[in-house]
């Protein structure tokens, strides 16, 4: 494991160590991976509530006359479309397609939006944005990552337990943001504490925004009220689960959200969406077929826990590796994201999955892996 | 953590049991713990011959995959099946039920070079 001295550290990092964490290094960061066991903290998000700490995740915030203009040059879908308290899933692509980073954006104000990066992509990403921010000022660019100590609250209980705490805050729909604590007031445009209605669980719940120094104390009033902390781990089969991207490892600067399957958040069809960076290759990846398509695969024996960079092969002959791979727990199978070209979906195609030179049937799945049981 | 006194132990965290001219291979509390969740165990083929300190068995909790190192040269007798429906019995018996396979020993000089229970709590530092 890397010296954690050379980590970075959140916030949240002693509440973790008095909770039991088990502590690894994952994108530069010092991150709880597991607390009492990854089965147990996967089931209890599926049935009840978990809370993750998100604080290495960035937050950026975009705003001034010329913001909009220049989020739809930088983002896929149509940022005009969203209301003010309104977010949406979008990715920013470089020139060839490439994917940069997935993101959330929300528009917090007239002219100011929220975007919430992914915590291994944070210096890349704000190095993009300030290479392509216009010169004329009208645009401005604020790097709020250090300053908020973030929490994922999510599960079918969650919704309950942010009412408990928090019973003076507007709880907001799904994909929308709100102040969580009315009382915290905005300064410079900046909103101290917010609370967003997504995840990356498949569950309903919360992303929570606030202070850093107010963290510790958010994880303890949710510990209090019974919501178990999750690691990294559940956090990884929940959101493979839902077939949801992880980016680094199904998204990267050489495959495009075409190939991974994201075109509803690709505004290629949508008439207002303005030209974005990637645009051109994206149309000309449309019209000459998509080389390969990130594709979601099951085990058909039982067989080991699948996991990335495993071999995947199509009547005998290699076609690609898994990406994202996991014994998903709420379905007791292996599942895995493989970018396998088109010949792989022709019926009858025998797939297989190499782990340690042996090979285990497997077929295309469809998302998501696992489907909440009707009530 | 638990470190049963009748057992000898590999530094990487395998236990072995003599029964007559049979030896169990097993790996220990400390092991188990540290590997967390363990979903799948893929023990040795009956009749593998297997090398000190060589690959034996693979376990893998839901978020990595471990090599279980045999202690001892020798052939494999048997293997634990349970282990295939029931992989969580590594977290819950790992000195019993949770044994991954039996063999025999073809240096048994090679027990000497085990380490005794004390040696073993001393290096996982109880």
């Amino acid at each position: 494991m890397s010296d954690p001295a050379l980590l970075k550290h959140t916030p949240l990092e002693s509440a973790h160590v008095a909770c039991g964490a088990r502590m690894v290094e994952f994108g530069g960061w010092y991150m709880p991976v597991q607390y009492s066991g990854i089965m147990e903290e996967h089931r209890a998000v599926r049935s009840a509530s978990g809370m993750f700490d998100i604080s290495h995740m960035g937050e950026v915030i975009v705003s001034g006359p010329g913001a909009l203009a220049w989020l739809e040059s930088l983002l896929t879908n149509r940022v005009g479309k969203l209301a003010v308290t309104r977010g949406q899933y979008t990715l920013m692509l470089d020139e060839r397609g490439g994917v940069i980073d997935d993101l959330i954006i929300y528009r917090t104000g007239e002219l100011s939006y929220f975007l919430v990066i992914n915590g291994a992509c944070r210096d890349l990403d704000l190095e993009w944005m300030h290479g392509h921010l216009p010169s004329d000022g009208s645009v401005v660019l604020q790097d709020q990552g250090n300053d908020y100590a973030a929490i994922a609250l999510q599960g079918p209980d969650a919704e309950k337990a942010l009412r408990a705490l928090y019973p003076a805050c507007d709880i907001p729909k799904r994909n929308g943001i709100a102040p969580l604590i009315p009382s915290l007031v905005a300064s410079d445009g900046i909103v101290p504490s917010l609370v967003a209605r997504t995840g990356y669980t498949g569950e309903d719940g919360f992303e929570l925004f606030v202070p850093v120094a107010h963290g510790i104390a958010l994880w303890e009033s949710l510990l209090a009220a019974g919501v178990k902390p999750c690691g990294l781990g559940s956090r990884d089969t929940l959101r493979l689960e839902m077939g949801y991207p992880l980016n680094g490892s199904d998204l990267s600067r050489d495959r495009t959200p075409l190939e991974a399957g994201l075109d509803r958040f690709v505004g290629l069809d949508d008439p207002e969406k303005v030209d974005f960076y990637g645009r051109k290759a994206l149309e000309q990846q449309r019209s000459e077929g998509l080389p390969s398509r990130l594709t979601p695969l099951k085990l058909s024996v039982q067989g080991p826990p699948l996991r990335s960079h495993y071999p995947v092969l199509a009547d005998g002959v290699a076609v690609g590796e898994t990406c994202s791979g996991a014994l998903s727990p709420s379905l007791g199978e292996g599942i895995a994201m493989a970018y396998l070209p088109e010949v792989c979906r022709i019926p009858g195609t025998q797939l297989e999955i190499e782990v340690r030179g042996r090979r285990y049937a497997a077929s295309i799945a469809t998302l998501p892996f696992y489907k909440k049981p009707s009530l | 953590m638990n470190v049963p006194a009748d057992l000898r132990y590999a530094k990487t965290h395998e236990w072995i049991r003599q029964e007559n001219d049979i030896i169990i291979v097993g790996i220990t509390d400390h092991a188990q713990a540290e590997l967390t969740d363990i979903v799948y165990a893929e023990p040795p083929k009956v009749g593998a011959e297997v090398r000190a300190g060589a690959t034996a068995a693979v376990v893998e909790s839901v978020k990595a995959a471990s090599d279980i190192y045999s202690p001892l040269s020798g052939t494999v007798t048997e293997v634990n099946d349970a282990l295939t429906s029931n992989p969580a019995l590594l977290n819950t018996d790992p000195f019993g039920q949770g044994w991954i396979f039996k063999m025999k020993a073809s240096n048994p000089a090679e027990i000497d070079a085990l380490l005794a229970p004390e040696a073993y709590t001393a290096q996982i530092g109880q």
